[in-house]
């Protein structure tokens, strides 16, 4: 069998997606059409996307503007938090800049308290996310909160939001979501057929795609032409194969991806934010009360901040059986304290339930830490 | 006769072992210095002479060594050489230079778990030797030095600010040892705080640079609750990781 050593071209498509996002938002602006802001997956882009407005998930990925950020907020607080509120202030986050709105949820107490300072410099909408994703209180509350959301847009944006434009955008964020499932199932292949650094490159660089049905199509297109590849007999080398859980990664947090990757391992599964997260749950088409079939969608994502959190672990156990994982590596930023909790309830349930190796590791937005997340994933995967 | 060569470039001291498959032949310890590369090279050449021996590197400078056949994290290479001076280790307990870490071993000498704490220095080697600088005694008299001392509780979580207190506290008179055996009880209280978070089974084996001192093994003893064993050549217990692994590879050559 031939061992595939360079790497599609196409990858590097969806880097430079992002790198040229910025182009892409003005010009989309140009059109004179809304830009929604976003700070996280709990938030329904369906509704700015049935108002013919862009979604797009602002800079939280660098510690280039956690310096500007610390004059206002504590030191020790979680980088993501610190980085966001800094490109915020800065202005240095061009999608930041074009944002007509800027919408946030109440995830976790930092971010909660870091938006009201937020909204002394821009329009921020915040949604009351309930933390017991299991009760019918939970659910009614978020009904409501998305519903006032829709008429927080329909008001500062002069227009009517109808069920029909909303159903249209839920049949296209399907498609988007199964487009980027097919993509990521790639994963699932033994051997490889794709690196998990590659993986991620998509993963991360689709979100600044705002032509939605053109990136449904760009990303089907990358599928088959992996999957035509892989069974042309392309494949990667076998190595252990790790599945990531945790906060957020992306941008500088890719070091961790690395640090797994170049020493040996190989990640076939991302269950954070940027990967299966919010990908693996479609919204009910057929539920005509457009409002449930949010509801029931969003509350299910699997974050920290729920409590109990039955759907991360629900997401876990199943993609640890279907991705064939060897381990588990957890990634928790500095400071985020629900999901540095979270790590003894994943440690037990990866370790117990399903017998496999399992190891957390913290980090921020910094390069510092190296030389030392290379050690530790090397043992880590030594001892696989 | 095939021989392998274990070096393990730590942040305070290198050390370097020849290892002929049954017996450690020869060893070296020298400071790591600001050039780990060289200092590595030096122990090499040392070691190696006119022999043909496999190499295995570990530690901080692992990558450094022109020469070494093959690298491996100081976590496995400390487990195995655990395992080989003391077989039937179940837990190490490392406190190095500028980190500690706890490895669990299953019955077969493979790593099970390992935790390792590189983000804080008054759990490691590097409290003690602030320590030593500030009362002006040697390392090496430690565990006389401390000998019938009356330990002084140190409250500080951190070397920087520890510092400020011991030095507090010779102003106030505090006899130095008492100071010393202070510090000492507060890294062994970090250490077995950190190692309670894995289940820890029977006997530890102490290794690093301070396993050498009597008095942390029994402070460690004190604080883990459970017995806790080392070897006169524990500090070597990477190097010699490293040599058994290199040695082992060479065997299947």
């Amino acid at each position: 069998m031939e061992v595939r050593k360079a790497l599609p071209e196409i990858f590097e498509e969806f880097s430079e997606a992002r790198r040229n996002g910025f182009i892409a938002a003005k010009n989309f602006k140009e059109t004179n059409r809304p830009m929604i802001g976003t700070f996280c997956t709990f938030m329904p882009q369906e509704l700015p996307l049935a108002m013919g407005a862009a979604t797009v998930s602002l800079c939280a990925t660098s510690d280039e503007t956690i310096g500007e950020a610390e004059k206002d907020l504590p030191r020790n607080l979680c980088p993501l938090i610190k980085s966001s509120y800094g490109f915020g202030k800065t202005d240095k986050c061009p999608y930041f800049y074009f944002s007509d709105l800027v919408v946030g949820e109440t995830t976790c107490d930092g971010k909660r308290k870091m938006f009201e300072l937020m909204s002394d410099y821009k329009p921020v909408h915040v949604m009351r996310l309930p933390n017991d994703p299991t009760t019918q209180a939970s659910f009614d509350l978020w009904k409501g909160e998305i519903i006032k959301y829709k008429e927080v847009l329909e008001k500062q944006f002069d227009t009517e939001i109808s069920n029909e434009a909303i159903k249209e955008a839920i049949q296209l964020k399907n498609k988007e979501r199964k487009a980027l499932k097919d993509f990521y199932a790639l994963g699932q292949l033994k051997p490889s057929a794709i690196e998990g650094l590659d993986i991620l490159k998509v993963l991360y660089g689709s979100t600044f795609k705002f032509d939605r049905e053109q990136n449904v199509y760009d990303i089907n297109d990358l599928t088959e032409k992996v999957q035509a590849e892989y069974d042309s007999g392309k494949t990667l080398e076998d190595k252990p194969r790790i599945l990531i859980t945790g906060c957020p990664i992306g941008g500088v947090t890719e070091k961790v991806v690395k640090a797994i990757e170049d020493n040996g391992g190989r990640v076939v599964f991302f269950e954070n934010c940027m990967g299966a997260k919010a990908v693996e749950d479609m919204v009910d088409e057929n539920n005509e009360d457009v409002f449930e079939a949010l509801t029931e969608k969003y509350l299910k994502i699997g974050c920290s901040c729920m409590s109990p959190n039955p759907n991360r672990f629900k997401l876990l156990d199943e993609a640890i059986d279907a991705y064939k994982v060897d381990a588990v590596v957890d990634v928790v930023l500095q400071a985020c304290h629900t999901y540095a909790i979270e790590t003894m309830t994943v440690k037990r349930f990866v370790n117990e339930k399903k017998e496999k190796p399992y190891i957390s590791v913290e980090t921020d937005y910094s390069t510092s830490d190296v030389g030392q997340l290379n050690t530790r994933m090397a043992a880590f995967i030594e001892m696989l | 006769m095939k021989y392998a060569i274990g070096i393990d470039s730590g942040s305070a001291t290198t050390k370097g072992v020849l290892f002929d498959g049954r017996e450690i032949l020869k060893k070296i310890i020298v400071p790591t210095g600001p050039n780990p590369r060289r200092t590595m090279e030096e122990i090499y050449i040392q070691l190696k002479e006119d022999k043909e021996a496999f190499c295995v590197t570990t530690g901080y400078g692992r990558d450094l060594l022109e020469q070494s056949d093959k690298s491996v994290t100081e976590i496995t290479c400390h487990g195995i050489g655990a395992a080989f001076l003391c077989p039937g280790t179940r837990g190490v307990i490392d406190i190095g230079g500028q980190d500690s870490k706890v490895i669990l071993l299953d019955q077969n000498a493979f790593i099970k778990d390992f935790l390792m704490n590189d983000k804080c220095a008054a759990g490691t080697g590097r409290f003690v030797e602030m320590i030593s600088r500030i009362l002006h005694q040697d390392l090496a008299d430690l565990d006389a030095y401390v000998k019938d001392a009356h330990p002084i509780k140190i409250s500080s979580m951190c070397t920087v600010f520890a510092e400020s207190e011991v030095i507090g506290l010779l102003a106030q008179n505090t006899p130095g040892p008492d100071i010393g055996l202070g510090v000492i009880h507060s890294i062994c209280k970090r250490t077995a705080m950190f190692a309670g978070k894995l289940p820890l089974e029977g006997k530890v084996f102490f290794s690093g640079g301070l396993s050498n001192f009597k008095t942390i093994q029994h402070q460690l003893q004190e604080e883990l609750k459970r017995e806790v064993i080392t070897h006169e050549l524990a500090q070597f217990a990477g190097a010699i990781g490293a040599a058994k692994i290199g040695y082992d590879k060479h065997k299947s050559i």
